[in-house]
């Protein structure tokens, strides 16, 4: 019964940090079909604020609740601003431009930082399963998750700026034409995308090693999920998340954890087999 | 005048299709444009519209050289646009849709809503449902819809009646005229249905080869010989 337990605990850990990594690069390739092969780094960057700033001696919370996002949302506005907006609407060229945005990015930090392996020791400590020892922070990961995905939902669904996102990303022209600025709100949308993954940075930041190359560790998964997921952000995110994160809580525990990864991706290929859309490509084709 | 449009140019990329385009429309004017496949209709409304970029000539709108500005900056003017094949959105419910058009709108949004679903009430039981999942005359009438919510001073209607079953052309004819009593709006409309057209227009331009070339009344457009000559359509 402890054992169910804390594999059930383990998989919606899993399920949360797919989640945390995803959701941002879901409104950024989703929303505005844009590959941003640099949506690692902009994890990475969320992870180095939380460190940078407690180190400084700011509030962990603050630091990675806050500061995380409030930081690289800044930098992906910026980027939208100097890079981004010039390549709508050419697919290979913004993939090329963050490849190579995520190379300078990762040369950068490197240069700053040096090729070490950083980290800010997690909160809480322990709780027990049964007779089993787990991270209470875990908890506290999925709680941010659920917290994200439900607020983005929210917003998209209720509120007249989510309104606006949706509308232009279906016809931007007809959106221009009815008084929404379609650069502007690409321009929001894309900081928007940006913040949500430095939070993710930021939350996972205790749990992971933070180094310049953290982000090649999450990139492939955040996109795995995103296609997975279909064109609804928040449910198909959700549902991907759902699928390979047990999949692969599952693989693993029975297994190894490479063994875990090797089958996540082995359900993504075959999921991309039968519905190449995505699940909500498929399902759920009104949900958000 | 409310729009003066004078020796406009425009095309797509290279090709240009708009030679020269010049008119006036005045205030609370409807105002049809026809001819042949080809000649320009659309690409004189998506010029006015902002969407393709003038090459030479300048476009006027209440006294204001609009010829450089944005899309949205010429809707926030007062300038409305139904394009061609509606250009709904289709994951959007018909409510969402009338929300989009309400943006410019300095009423409260509900009752705009409720104001324009007064004059649309084959609207008002599909407000839950996806604008993808309507007919093409239901959603040729959100398109119409949408835009009034916004209360524009100009309308831009780009065949509001392609493909639409006749007993909805005859509630969009209803709509329109009443628009048209009650001095509300200015239309410039661009259409191939004659009946139509004729029912809706003071005044009709016709354009060949992406210039106006003729203008002329709606009773003419009865005449079989300017038609063929002209637009190359029966009447």
């Amino acid at each position: 019964m402890a054992l169910t337990g804390l594999i059930l605990f383990n998989v919606a850990n899993s399920i949360a940090v797919l989640v945390l990594l995803s959701l941002g690069l879901g409104v950024i390739y989703g929303m505005m079909k844009i590959i941003n092969l640099a949506h690692g780094e902009f994890l990475m960057l969320g992870a180095y604020t939380t460190v940078v700033s407690t180190n400084a001696g700011l509030n962990l919370w603050v630091a990675m609740l806050i500061a995380a996002p409030v930081a690289v949302g800044l930098f992906g506005l910026l980027v939208e601003r100097l890079f981004i907006r010039f390549l709508y609407g050419r697919m290979i060229d913004t993939m090329l431009a963050t490849w190579g945005l995520s190379l300078a990015v990762i040369g950068l930090i490197t240069t700053i930082f040096g090729n070490t392996v950083r980290g800010v020791a997690a909160p809480f400590g322990g709780f027990a399963i049964g007779g089993y020892q787990t991270s209470l922070y875990s908890l506290f990961v999925i709680a941010v998750a659920a917290v994200m995905a439900a607020g983005l939902w929210l917003v998209l669904r209720f509120t007249r700026f989510g309104l606006i996102v949706r509308a232009t990303m279906q016809n931007p022209n007809m959106a221009a034409a009815l008084g929404a600025p379609p650069p502007q709100i690409y321009m929001v949308t894309f900081a928007l995308g940006s913040a949500l993954a430095g939070l993710a940075g930021g939350v996972l930041a205790p749990v992971s090693g933070v180094s310049p190359v953290m982000g090649s560790a999450f990139i492939a998964r955040a996109f795995i999920t995103v296609l997975g997921g279909g064109p609804a952000i928040v449910t198909g995110t959700g549902l991907a998340s759902t699928l390979f994160g047990g999949i692969s809580e599952v693989a693993t525990f029975l297994t190894t954890p490479v063994f875990g990864q090797v089958a996540l991706l082995l359900a993504a290929l075959i999921m991309i087999r039968i519905l190449p859309q995505g699940i909500t490509g498929r399902l759920l084709r009104r949900s958000l | 005048m409310m729009l003066q449009v004078e020796a406009l140019r425009s095309g797509y990329g290279r090709i240009p299709i708009l030679a020269g385009v010049s008119l006036a429309v005045a205030k609370g004017e409807f105002v049809g444009i026809l001819g042949h496949n080809g000649m320009g209709k659309s690409t004189l409304l998506r010029t006015l519209m902002g969407y393709l970029p003038a090459t030479a000539g300048r476009v006027v709108f209440e006294e204001r050289d609009i010829t450089r500005l944005s899309p949205t900056a010429r809707a926030r003017l007062g300038i409305g646009y139904v394009p061609q094949g509606r250009e709904i959105f289709p994951a959007l419910s018909v409510h969402e849709n009338l929300r989009m058009g309400c943006l410019l709108s300095s009423r409260d949004e509900r009752r705009t809503i409720e104001d324009v679903l007064a004059k649309f009430p084959r609207l008002r039981r599909l407000l839950d449902r996806t604008g993808g999942a309507l007919s093409g005359g239901e959603q040729q009438l959100l398109a119409l819809a949408r835009c009034l919510c916004g209360g524009p001073q100009l309308m831009l209607l780009d065949e509001p009646t392609e493909g639409i079953q006749p007993s909805i052309i005859d509630e969009i004819v209803e709509i329109l005229q009443a628009l048209q009593r009650g001095n509300e709006i200015t239309v410039v409309l661009v259409e191939q249905n004659l009946k139509f057209i004729a029912e809706l227009s003071q005044r009709i331009l016709i354009i060949q080869k992406g210039a106006i070339t003729r203008e002329t009344s709606p009773e003419a457009v009865q005449d079989p010989a300017l038609i063929a000559e002209f637009v190359g359509m029966a009447a």
